[in-house]
């Protein structure tokens, strides 16, 4: 093996001076990134396996089933959209892998609705120092919403500070004397949630503030402390399966108080998938939550994206991940027809700054050059008989926590749900 | 005070199921010298077993014969299949292979029956009784320590006064000397192997209900902590299991419920750390001669 | 002195092949260098002392906030930034391994293997707890590519290159180290304590002395990792990570560093690749399949392979280097 040694260097340098014009070198190619005559590439990060992708693996199937309905209808200025969703499994060093490969592999044109706070916050630096646009985050973190750091990068979901001021109003709209708790997950999404009902109720305010770590699946401990400290209306910063499981706790315990749930936790069907259809409306009558997107059963976007889930995806179970999924793809999908014939990623994100996207929400879009924001306002929905649907004021909420109540104005159906 | 009852109640459930499956870990240190990674999994796996056929059925009883003997199986045919396969006295390639394993079965099971939490509901209420005014023990909480001390008693018993425990325990101390004696080693060894899978599988069988529903990872903290428990009790003591498994439990709802549930595992590796200092083999560790 | 001169010849060959491969392949060869670190020092503990560590991820983690809070901290000139930051990272892990190393001496085989699972399990909350920054983790500064060379690389390309440098500063010494008198103490250790103990080698000294020589290539690992990312988080330092690492000793060899090389490269590029094998499949296969079908095969070649090699792909081929090691190679093999 020996003599061949300076054989194999000789090779590898020669591969080396070749590459050093073919691989390597930055810059050079003048044409748009993931845009040709015919299609646009975009790309995301979601958890599809690992104990994550419950639930949440199916907001990639309904965005990737819109695009096929869009692409059906002729796609957007003659281009197809083509959605590459690679798996992070939730895992930051993942996510870094993946969209690493997205970026200079499959050289997509923009990321979309990369989802989770620790896993898009690994990946937050590296696509602004690439100038990848990178919209529609799919996580309420304040995070995404710096214009003046990250210039391309934008929010989707309404903030957590938005939801826990949001509640927290209602909440002593309802009854001003209420003993206020909260019940968050042991991250920024509980601690925007506090940050939010404190800002409404005063800090210091809250009669008890309990926290959870996902790893453990047991709230007991929790429950009982909130319990025995008097709580009549319980606020949740928790995702589905740890709302189910506080409710489910309580009903246990023969406790009954209030529950007002951030949109992240607060999936009517989800949360009956995981109490039992039997249990759910008994347990979960009158819980109230906020939302933004066109989720009344009946609607005219509700009788569209249940179309595409039939015809696109498998009839895969109809739940808000869902309409979450379908949303996020229309509003790309009225951001790419905004960017022009010949998109490119400035046009792209120059057609999110206009402020001129409408998107599909029951509150108009906030998105300007000096707010990358989606939803800055929230409707309160209430379920009762088993079906959850907006059944209260809508809220909107300064940057400092201050709310107003504004009315709805939800954006009308058109041209078969198709932007352009 | 109230506070303190209740949290202690709580956490007397959650350690009778810590230390049901810390036994299995012991017992399977104990016949095969091998730590198993891919417990987890494997109980997992049995728990799917168990949840098709009381879905099927209808029966909950039904479903936990078929889970227990499910892992039981499972436990006997990983021995036989793979680890037998392995060079003796070298931990190491036992351990991949289990790590191993637990991606094939985790992944497998996923792609069989996707990643959702499907709820189980358990056999009897999870309604706590009310014991002046702070609720305690629920009758499922119940039915947890009782089939524990059951299972734990029977293996006692087992281990410590049958001919087959005595022939298990010589294949796991001196399969030498057991193999002159006439003892068929390989069939203790996947006996042993057998027995603490199928406890593994009963302690995830009484966990699920508890939590969210059953998912491919849902055993994977039980393993963790269990582990834990079965190191702080010494890996070789099934009473050290049953000791530290309940004071685990205690541990982990005092510090959820006056601390923060971020804090438990800092707790539970305080612990760890605190006992290993003073006594590097446990708890209930076993006499040094043998091990040296 | 071969050593060295070995290690800048392989240095200079991998910087120089890193021409070959495209920034992606690049961003690749820089964690695989970050896990060769760890790796390397993971296998020489537990090749050559038996010590399991299932806790080298946090390890690196160590190291990667050392290098992120420290280089950070630093005002002045990119040079001095790196250089203070892997200072930090190479002190940070170097006492987290003493502490660790302390506590090794006294355990046996399990009972180390528990404690340090343990100490993975605690890392998110020991994130959240200590003012690390939670789920969030720490920032690691930027560095760019200099002037002198923007023309000629990508950032990826320049990042591969600090890796691998740092890679082979880690691991060098440990090569050194092990083929001195510490590495013979170490498989004496190994090999009888009692014995050793009358030879005049006490074996706390030198397990603990070894779990430190193993921690800081580690905390350097993670100091790469954080230049390649730019962060430092608790969630990529995960149980699954770290069991990776000790798959990636295994399947190279105990005790081998070429091993831990061949090891590292695998566990980086084989779930990628297996993945990009997946997306070749028809789509409709079902979302099932994505992610968890590479999972499952990966698995299964783990198993086959310890199956069919239970002493790992280094022992496989080199019959000759087998014969002029054998000592070493019989020692590793408990």
């Amino acid at each position: 093996m020996r003599n061949f040694r300076p054989l194999r260097s000789a090779a590898a340098l020669a591969a080396a001076a070749l590459a050093v014009t073919a691989c390597s070198t930055p810059g050079g190619d003048e044409s748009v990134p993931g845009v040709t005559d015919d299609t646009v590439t975009i790309g995301t990060h979601q958890p599809l396996t690992g104990p994550a992708a419950a639930g949440y693996s199916a907001i990639s199937a309904a965005t990737a089933a819109y695009f096929e309905y869009v692409n059906a209808k002729g796609g957007i200025n003659g281009r197809d959209i083509e959605y590459l969703v690679k798996d992070d499994a939730y895992d930051p060093a993942a996510t870094q892998t993946a969209v690493r490969e997205l970026v200079t592999e499959d050289e997509v044109f923009a990321i979309v609705n990369g989802l989770g706070t620790p896993t898009h916050t690994s990946v937050l630096d590296y696509l602004d120092q690439q100038g990848v646009p990178d919209l529609f985050v799919s996580s309420g973190s304040l995070t995404w919403n710096q214009p003046r750091v990250y210039e391309n990068t934008f929010a989707f979901n309404a903030d957590y500070v938005t939801e826990g001021a949001a509640l927290a109003q209602y909440a002593t709209e309802q009854d001003p004397d209420a003993v206020i708790c909260v019940l968050g997950q042991d991250d920024d999404y509980g601690a925007g949630i506090t940050e939010g009902v404190e800002a409404v109720v005063g800090s210091n305010e809250l009669a008890e503030v309990q926290e959870y770590s996902v790893s453990s699946e047991d709230l007991t401990a929790q429950i009982g402390a909130m319990m025995s400290a008097g709580c009549e209306v319980n606020v949740l910063g928790t995702i589905n399966g740890f709302t189910a499981m506080a409710v489910g706790t309580a009903a246990q315990m023969e406790w009954f108080p209030k529950w007002f749930v951030s949109s992240s936790g607060a999936d009517y069907p989800t949360l009956a998938g995981y109490l039992g259809e039997d249990l759910a409306p008994v347990l979960l009558q009158g819980m109230v939550s906020v939302n933004y997107l066109p989720s009344s059963a009946g609607g005219e976007w509700d009788a569209l994206f249940r179309q595409i889930n039939d015809e696109y995806n498998d009839g895969a179970p109809y739940t808000g991940n869902t309409i979450f999924g379908m949303s996020v793809g229309h509003l790309f999908a009225e951001a790419l027809a905004a960017a022009g014939d010949d998109p490119t990623r400035e046009s792209l994100v120059a057609a999110v700054e206009s402020g001129d996207l409408v998107g599909n929400g029951i509150v108009p879009l906030s998105y300007s050059a000096d707010d990358h924001a989606a939803y800055r306002a929230v409707g309160v929905t209430v379920v009762n008989e088993g079906v959850q649907d907006y059944a209260g004021p809508v809220y909107e909420v300064a940057a400092g926590g201050q709310v107003t109540a504004i009315e709805a104005s939800p954006v009308p159906l058109e041209n078969e749900g198709i932007p352009g | 005070m109230d506070r303190f009852v209740f949290l202690l109640a709580a956490g007397l459930a959650r350690g009778a199921v810590l230390a049901l499956f810390a036994l299995s870990l012991v017992i399977v240190w104990r016949t095969a010298r091998v730590v198993n990674f891919a417990q987890a999994a494997m109980a997992a796996a049995a728990v799917y077993a168990a949840f098709a056929v009381t879905a099927a059925t209808g029966s909950y009883w039904a479903g936990l014969a078929t889970g227990l003997a499910a892992g039981a199986v499972l436990g006997a045919a990983v021995e036989r299949g793979l680890m037998r396969r392995l060079p003796a006295h070298a931990p190491l390639p036992g351990i991949i292979v289990a790590i191993g394993l637990v991606m094939v079965l985790q992944a497998g099971l996923a792609i069989a029956f996707g990643p959702e939490h499907r709820p189980m509901h358990p056999p009897f209420s999870q309604r706590p009784f009310v014991i002046g005014g702070v609720p305690v023990l629920s009758p499922y909480d119940l039915f947890t320590l009782a089939a524990a001390a059951a299972v734990m008693t029977g293996l006692a018993l087992l281990f410590n006064r049958t001919t087959l425990g005595l022939r298990l325990r010589a294949a796991a101390f001196a399969p030498e000397t057991a193999r002159l004696a006439g003892v068929r080693v390989p069939r203790m060894v996947a006996l042993g192997w057998a027995l603490s899978v199928a406890a593994a599988s009963l302690a995830a069988l009484l966990l699920v209900p508890t939590e969210l529903g059953l998912n491919p990872h849902a055993v994977d903290l039980l393993f963790v902590n269990a582990f834990a428990v079965a190191v702080i009790g010494g890996l070789d003591s099934p009473a050290g299991a049953l000791l530290a498994g309940i004071g685990t439990g205690l541990l982990v709802s005092l510090v959820t419920g006056y601390a923060s549930a971020s804090a438990a595992p800092l707790a539970v590796l305080a612990l760890m750390t605190l006992v290993l200092l003073v006594r590097p083999g446990g708890l209930l560790a076993a006499k040094e001669a043998r091990t040296a | 002195m071969r050593t060295p001169l070995r290690a800048l010849l392989l240095t200079v060959i991998a910087v120089g092949g890193t021409f070959g491969l495209d920034p992606f392949r690049n961003y690749q060869l820089a964690t695989a260098a970050a896990c060769f670190a760890a790796v390397a020092g993971l296998t020489v503990l537990v090749g050559l002392t038996g010590q399991l560590s299932l806790g080298h991820a946090v390890l690196m983690a160590a190291g990667g906030y050392g290098f992120a809070y420290a280089a950070s901290a630093v005002d002045g000139p990119a040079p001095l930034a790196l250089l203070v930051g892997l200072l930090a990272a190479a002190v940070v892990s170097g006492l987290l391994g003493l502490l660790l190393g302390a506590a090794a001496a006294r355990l046996r085989g399990p009972y180390l293997a528990g404690l340090t699972l343990a100490l993975v399990i605690a890392l998110p909350a020991a994130a959240s707890t200590l003012p690390l920054g939670g789920d969030q983790g720490a920032r690691a500064p930027f560095f760019p590519v200099p002037e002198a060379l923007s023309a000629l690389i990508a950032v990826e390309q320049w990042h591969a290159w600090l890796a691998i440098v740092i890679a082979a500063l880690a691991v060098t010494p440990l090569v050194v180290l092990r083929s001195g008198r510490a590495g013979l103490r170490m498989r004496a250790v190994l090999d009888d304590e009692t014995a050793s103990r009358l030879s005049g080698v006490d074996p706390g000294r030198v397990k603990t002395g070894a779990f430190v020589a193993s921690a800081v290539p580690a905390g350097l690992g993670g100091a790469v990792l954080a230049i390649a990312t730019q962060q430092v988080t608790p969630g990529g330092y995960g149980l699954a990570f770290s069991l990776s690492l000790v798959v990636a000793a295994v399947a190279g060899g105990l005790g081998s560093i070429g091993g831990a090389a061949i090891g590292s490269v695998l566990v980086t590029v084989l779930p990628w690749a297996v993945d990009e094998l997946v997306a070749l499949a028809p789509a409709d296969l079902g979302q099932r399949l994505d992610g968890n079908l590479a999972v499952l095969l990966f698995g299964a070649g783990l198993i086959a392979l310890t199956l069919a090699w239970p002493g790992g792909l280094a022992r496989l081929p080199r019959p000759a280097r087998l014969l002029r090691f054998a000592t070493p190679s019989t020692t590793t093999e408990r």
